[in-house]
């Protein structure tokens, strides 16, 4: 998904002279043909992400389409209040993509991971927040949404499925369909929850867009009174509009996410996916734990 | 300028909100921007090529907008309801409700970055638009600030005038030292100037740009034209009682 940002920002940049790119001397290289072709809209800022958000909305001010981008820790937490005052509370569309999802750098130590940045986003109005389950679903979604004039932020995984979506930005879709449960998969999970849930008879709902959320599409794909919630960032980020659109069904929620907590250890993201119980196995036992209840 | 200082100190008074002496602290400033050098009128307003300028200290909002409604953006009558629900105007400007404002400011260290932005825009568009702000002294504790400077330098943004308004009231927290020197050190063309002598602020604001972006360290007086008020952090966020309204308006004159 990381070679993806290149490629489609590059296109973007290309056929629309409205687009501008700020980076924070992250993916220099990457986007070195978009900073040779584009040196009026391609801009590597250095190391300010505060400022480089702010600059951002100044250009949108100007009517460009900023697109920002650096490591999810410092993208979200760091500059969270320039997204919302600047972006959100000015009503500016922009674009935030992020690399570094959750402990995509496990080697690197919790001060470079971010698991916390849908469920921090979701609480700052009018953010959208797009969550790719592979390169080819980021290429449209981007392409999609980038300028319809809101803050988008787009959240970009170490981890991709194997099997391209047919995606639309703030539509789910129905993977399969069973009668004991739903679970719902959100970006990067669908693999785990495809080889989790196996011949299971259960409904797989995919999300990549996380706000707006579609709520019709849960509602209407209610089974067997349970919802599992597969999520790659802290559990629970959904938990709202998951009671929304059940409001009128009584269900029985379970979150199978990242835990609140500050692992301490290095090694891969399959280390830490193994840590925090979160393989595909250990997604199977849990789905199956709940439809044995 | 008795007038306009006279419906900051009344407006705020009435509606017991606002910062009265950081108004009075850059209202020179203000009416020299919008008096001679921004040429923004409510007609020109929408013009996409407009200079700009942001009030990155947003908390001194009731100076620009006594300014904004001298020049006809709004009725003065309308900031009676200054800070109330129904009202557009609060403590800090909302781009999305008030005429004329650019920026919703008020987080300090954000107005500024915006309009390194803004300049950053005009050179892409081959704009010969000018981007003006005025930061506060005490604003210049934030690292954006800095980060920013470093950036319009780099990208040589001589369309970009920077006034800091220089009224030394966080000097007791932190004092910035010779913030002229700083702005140079960080590539910028600087000069100190009276930030009450309109003239010299006329001077500054046109002074050519040697391919780089301009900033004006702008000695002011904080409640500055109300002696009670002049450099005292008690007067801060204080609103006068009706007796010490009425000497004030008339040691105004």
């Amino acid at each position: 998904m990381r070679k993806q940002i290149f490629q489609t920002i590059y296109d973007v940049l290309k056929a629309d002279n409205k687009a501008v790119l700020l980076f924070g001397d992250v993916g220099t290289y990457g986007f070195r043909n978009s900073q040779a072709e584009f040196p009026d809209r391609v801009y590597d800022v250095g190391i300010m992400e505060q400022s480089m958000v702010s600059a951002s909305a100044g250009l949108a001010m100007q009517g460009f389409t900023p697109i920002v981008h650096t490591i999810a820790t410092f993208l979200v937490e760091r500059s969270l209040e320039q997204i919302k005052d600047d972006f959100g509370y000015q009503r500016l569309g922009g674009n935030f993509v992020s690399t570094g999802a959750s402990y995509d750098m496990a080697s690197w130590g919790a001060t470079h991971q971010c698991p916390g940045d849908v469920g921090i986003l979701k609480n700052v109005p009018s953010i959208e927040i797009v969550v790719p389950g592979s390169a080819a679903e980021f290429d449209s979604l981007f392409k999609q949404s980038y300028n319809d004039g809101r803050p988008t932020y787009f959240r970009l995984s170490g981890k991709s499925n194997a099997d391209n979506q047919e995606v639309a930005f703030g539509k789910a879709s129905v993977i399969k369909t069973g009668k004991r449960a739903t679970v719902i998969a959100v970006g990067p999970m669908l693999e785990r929850v495809r080889q989790a849930c196996g011949e299971l008879d259960v409904t797989i709902l995919y999300y990549t867009t996380l706000e707006p959320f579609d709520h019709k599409a849960l509602r209407d794909n209610i089974q067997g009174g349970k919802i599992i919630i597969c999520e790659p960032y802290y559990s629970g980020a959904i938990a709202v509009d998951v009671s929304i659109a059940t409001a009128s069904h009584p269900v029985e929620v379970t979150y199978i996410g990242v835990p609140r907590e500050f692992p301490h250890h290095y090694g891969t993201m399959d280390d830490l996916d193994a840590f925090f119980h979160l393989t595909a196995e250990d997604i199977e036992a849990k789905i199956k734990k709940v439809l044995a209840k | 300028m008795k007038h306009l200082k006279e419906n900051i100190i009344r407006t705020a008074t009435e509606a017991n909100e606002g910062h009265i002496p950081a108004a009075l602290s850059i209202l020179d400033i203000l009416w020299v921007l919008y008096d001679r050098i921004l040429g923004i009128t409510p007609e020109n307003f929408s013009n996409p090529d407009r200079n700009r300028f942001i009030l990155s200290k947003g908390h001194a909002a009731i100076g620009l907008y006594i300014v904004l409604a001298e020049k006809g953006f709004f009725k003065l009558e309308e900031l009676k309801n200054f800070g109330k629900f129904d009202s557009r105007f609060g403590g800090h400007p909302d781009r999305t409700m008030v005429p004329g404002v650019e920026a919703s400011t008020g987080s300090l260290g954000h107005g500024f970055p915006m309009a390194v932005g803004l300049a950053l825009g005009a050179k892409i568009k081959r704009a010969p638009s000018k981007v003006y702000a005025i930061v506060g002294d005490g604003e210049c504790n934030e690292g954006t600030i800095w980060e920013s400077a470093m950036l319009a330098a780099h990208n040589k943004l001589d369309n970009l005038y920077c006034v800091v308004d220089q009224n030394h009231s966080g000097d007791p927290a932190l004092n910035p030292g010779d913030m002229r020197q700083k702005f140079e050190s960080f590539g910028w063309q600087a000069v100190r100037i009276n930030g009450h002598d309109q003239e010299e602020i006329y001077k500054a604001l046109t002074q050519k740009s040697v391919g780089k972006p301009i900033a004006i360290i702008a000695e002011t007086i904080k409640g500055k034209g109300v002696k009670i008020m002049e450099n005292s952090a008690e007067w801060t966020h204080k609103y006068p009682t009706k007796e010490q309204l009425e000497v004030m308006i008339k040691e105004l004159e």
